[in-house]
């Protein structure tokens, strides 16, 4: 395939200086304030299945969106139309939504002392356009054969992917404040399908996320590790209902910290829609427990130099030895609750900056994955999270899994088509053990957990 | 719809020379099919918070995809620039999927007459801006009027107009301007001692005269603010397997998640579904038809044609009980040797296209729903859901109560803090006992997720028993 999506470096000048433009046009169009964000992005992305080709994409786009301010009224309004035509309507459209909208107090653009860019965080690698179109292709069936390959009981394969992007970011706002940078990422991806002898399949996957070409793990061994997590799950059967330990894979425990992201960010809490709201300053987690956000580590999958409105990203501690120390906020949420900006402003194109959160972990602990099932009689090891249902106001937690039933602190067989429940406020004090294998393969991140006390919804 | 043409004709300046040409450079390397794809979109959101107007924005995005199949290949590539060369560019990356001799498309184009499901008098997105603003601080005033317990109102706006032309070198030549509208209310109440939250919305392909006379900001505002009053008593749910008795309307995301996914044609061309083979064979019990019905007039998940250019249709996917069809798409109806039924959807000029289901539900049966619930002595009666998900591989699927209560001894009692259901697709219908003769769409704020490309969609059931299902409470 080509590589005509690759950034032609001499273009982007003229993106960074379209922001600026558009801001001052902006300006001299009657706004009092305005913020600008123009993006472009290429794609490509290799799926094969059983060893063939199926789908081969290979794509750029680029895109502008603007907030423009009257006084205490903010409008915004997004556009792929780069003509002349295209951004007076932008402009003009921006600026007519703003009479429209209310005076909000607490609205504006970040006071010019909190503009800021980190500068270099080695998120960008042009290496991962740097294979041969045939060798990306080679990458995903690589892996799909590294599945395949792994036992007979692997008969198909959903598929496997290879897929590379690079995005380039430019903000602007009329503080004067001009940021930009860029982003890479390739991934390779295997999903392997297993039958028993009953004809009953399953499905599993793994993957490999990087920055770097350098830095992607080998088709080889996702293929073999998607297989792994495929095979453990045939033969699974439902079991009764019990009240057992769980033990959360590192996968599955990531989501417990977007549950957790959901009840800490500004929004949630100024609207009073979270389970936490009114308990900063109090213990609500285990005392092992910390959550970080920073969205300043090199190479971060959840890593900018600079948040959606321009304010530096930085470290910040969410919960510390279960106490909660702060919330994650952009400038408006700050506003509302009387603080300062966490630089966790994020920004599409389109509509005002919500909140979103840099590097989000929690911390490892001492104890292997090993160690932590070895302690338990009967319990319930889970790598699957199925569903929504989780209520951020209530804390109220009931989704369908998948796992390992532990027997005398060994995984046994596996199990499917039960719930668990409980609620995040207790769930979150009955973390019992935390693993020490904290691995970033996203920008949230979290160790093995058990939790205790939670109901497991069966028979 | 000349309408429609006229925009990518006049606006754009694109001659059927140019689309010709267009598909003769994607078919440059040979390949059994190519189509392009034109998309000019244009929105509006407007969101209510705090009883002020906190945000409104509006946003246009136009571009092309073009798609060269070869066997079971497929090469894409999109542009947003739709100048002649940029679309060039764009077929030949597409091409390079194929490697063989040049094919030529059909030469002239066929179009079809369309349904015409969405004839609207004014379209929403044409309509005043501050028309829109009064509705939704009409569903603010009214949720906070429902009750003083509660004390956060959020009212949301969104409408959409999407045009599209699609091309194929099989003489495909197809138009669609489709309106998308949708209104949305959330409330957070609180008592001394606990907080819930409610959430209503709807909406469709409907111009703004439909929320003042069919759908007000006030039903919306009115049911969220119930539920979350509902919800401040909530007890915990029970946990375990016990019979279910689903409401009519929404509670049709069961169809959705244990079946509809699963009969997608892809999974099944690839074997990789639970139901795959399973053609001709029981999956429901014999109350049980269900069909994917793409073309009823203004629904969310109606089109009058696909995002392949093919004409929508009333698709039977169960016949009292016997599983009868796939929803395919050109690729999968060509591989599968199936009928094409119009389900190729795509999420936008950026995607491609894959079977998705439009509106899928069950036909009404005899049972009255009052008698449905007397038969049950213990059991949950579940009439509100927030998502659900499905493992198409093995068929377990869940989906979220957001409004469910205990029913006791044939009577609707307590109500229960949200809870999870699970089964299994190819078993859960077997377990239908009685079907209510008041099926019910719902209010239409279905998205349906597939391999990262949303797209809107519809359910309905009527009312239902299932005699066992997994209830994902705390309870013992």
């Amino acid at each position: 395939m080509a590589t005509h999506t690759q950034t032609v470096v001499g273009s982007d000048a003229d993106l960074r200086d379209l922001a600026s433009i558009v801001v001052s046009r902006a300006m001299k169009s009657g706004a009092t304030a305005a913020e600008a964000v123009v993006r472009e992005g290429s794609e490509f992305s290799a799926v094969v299945r059983m060893g063939e080709v199926e789908t081969l994409k290979d794509s750029g786009s680029r895109g502008i969106g603007l907030r423009a301010f009257l006084g205490q009224r903010a409008a915004s309004t997004y556009s792929s139309d780069f003509s002349e035509d295209g951004l007076q309507r932008l402009i003009g459209g921006a600026l007519e939504l703003a009479r429209v909208t209310s005076e909000d107090a607490f609205s504006g653009i970040p006071e010019p002392d909190q503009l800021g860019s980190l500068g270099d965080l080695d998120l960008y690698h042009e290496d991962v356009y740097s294979l041969p179109p045939d060798e990306r292709i080679d990458y995903a069936r690589r892996a799909e054969r590294a599945a395949l390959e792994a036992d007979p009981r692997i008969k198909n394969s959903d598929n496997a992917s290879f897929d590379a992007s690079t995005s380039y970011k430019v903000l602007a706002n009329s503080h004067g404040f001009v940021g930009e940078f860029r982003r890479s990422s390739c991934s390779v991806y295997a999903a392997p399908i297993a039958q028993d002898e009953n004809g009953n399949m399953q499905r599993d996957y793994w993957f490999s996320l990087s920055r770097t070409m350098a830095k992607l793990e080998s088709a080889e061994s996702v293929g073999r590790e998607a297989a792994r997590r495929t095979l453990r799950r045939l033969g699974a059967r439902k079991i009764a209902s019990t009240k057992v330990p769980i033990v959360l894979d590192p996968m599955v425990a990531g989501s417990i910290l977007d549950n957790i992201f959901d009840a800490v960010n500004g929004d949630a809490i100024y609207r009073q829609s979270s389970f936490l709201m009114g308990k900063l300053g109090q213990k609500v987690a285990a005392g092992n427990i910390t959550v970080v956000d920073d969205g300043t580590i090199p190479g971060g999958f959840g890593s900018e130099p600079f948040d959606g409105e321009g304010v530096p990203t930085r470290r910040t501690v969410v919960i510390e030895n279960g106490v909660f120390k702060s919330y994650l906020l952009n400038t408006y949420t700050a506003k509302k609750l009387g603080l300062k900006s966490t630089g966790n402003a994020s920004r599409g194109l389109a509509g005002t900056p919500g909140i979103g959160s840099g590097n989000f972990y929690l911390q490892k602990g001492e104890r292997t994955p090993q160690q932590i099932i070895g302690d338990i009689k009967q319990g319930l090891y889970v790598f699957q999270f199925l569903g929504f249902g989780v209520n951020t106001v209530t804390g109220d937690f009931s989704r369908g899994v998948s796992g390992l039933w532990i027997e005398n602190g060994e995984l046994t067989y596996p199990v499917e088509e039960v719930t668990v429940a409980g609620n995040l406020k207790d769930m979150l004090n009955n973390i019992s053990e935390i693993g020490n294998d904290l691995e970033f393969r996203g920008s949230t991140a979290a160790p093995t957990l058990r939790i205790d006390g939670m109901m497991v919804a069966g028979e | 719809m000349t309408q429609n043409q006229n925009l990518f004709f006049q606006k754009f300046g694109i001659t059927p020379n140019d689309l010709q040409r267009y598909l003769g450079e994607a078919l440059s390397a040979g390949g059994d099919y190519a189509d392009l794809y034109f998309e000019y979109l244009t929105s509006t959101s407007i969101r209510v918070d705090e009883s002020i107007v906190k945000s409104a924005s509006q946003g246009i995005s136009a571009g092309c995809g073009v798609r060269v199949v070869a066997g079971e290949r497929t090469g894409y590539a999109y542009t947003d620039d739709l100048a002649p060369e940029k679309i060039l560019r764009a077929a030949r990356t597409a091409a390079l999927i194929a490697r063989g001799p040049a094919k030529s498309p059909v030469q002239g184009f066929t179009e079809n007459a369309n349904h015409q499901l969405y004839p609207i008098a004014s379209p929403s997105a044409d309509a005043d801006i501050a028309a829109k603003l009064e509705l939704v601080m009409r569903a603010d005033r009214s949720a906070r009027a429902y009750d003083p317990r509660v004390v956060q109102v959020r009212a949301g706006y969104f409408d959409e107009v999407r045009q599209i032309l699609v091309i194929g070198s099989d003489g495909t030549f197809a138009t669609d301007v489709q309106p998308l509208a949708r209104f949305n209310v959330s409330c957070v109440a609180k008592s001394a001692e606990n907080s819930a939250q409610g959430a209503a919305g709807g909406g469709g392909r409907v111009g703004i005269d439909f929320f003042n006379a069919e759908k007000t900001p006030e039903y919306f505002a009115k049911d969220a603010a119930r539920q979350a009053i509902i919800q401040l008593d909530a007890r915990e749910a029970p946990a375990g397997e016990m019979e279910v008795v689903l409401g009519p309307g929404w509670p049709g995301i069961l169809l959705h998640e244990a079946i509809g996914h699963g009969l997608e044609a892809d999974f099944n061309r690839k074997g990789t579904s639970a139901f795959t083979g399973m053609v001709g064979k029981r999956v429901a019990s014999d109350k049980c038809t269900v069909v994917d019905n793409g073309t009823l007039p203004s629904r969310r998940g109606s089109i009058n044609v696909d995002d392949e250019g093919s004409p929508t249709q009333n698709t039977v996917l169960i016949e009292k009980g016997i599983l009868k069809g796939y929803l395919s798409d050109k690729l999968s109806a060509r591989l599968m040797g199936v009928p094409d039924t119009g389900n190729g959807r795509r999420e936008s000029y950026a995607h491609i296209p894959m079977p998705r289901m439009t509106n899928t539900y069950m036909l009404a049966g005899d049972d009255s729903p009052e008698d449905i619930i007397r038969s049950v002595k213990r059991g949950v009666y579940a009439v509100n859901f927030g998502g659900g998900q499905v493992d198409i591989t093995n068929g377990k699927f869940v989906f979220s109560a957001s409004e469910a209560y205990m029913i006791e001894n044939g009577q609707v009692t307590a109500p229960l803090k949200n809870c999870t259901l699970i089964g299994n697709g190819p078993d859960a219908l077997t377990k239908v006992s009685m079907v209510g003769s008041d099926l019910q769409l719902d209010e239409g704020v279905g998205t349906c997720g597939k391999d990262g490309q949303s797209v809107p969609v519809g359910v309905g059931i009527p009312t239902l028993k299932l005699d066992s299902m997994t209830v994902g409470g705390t309870a013992r």
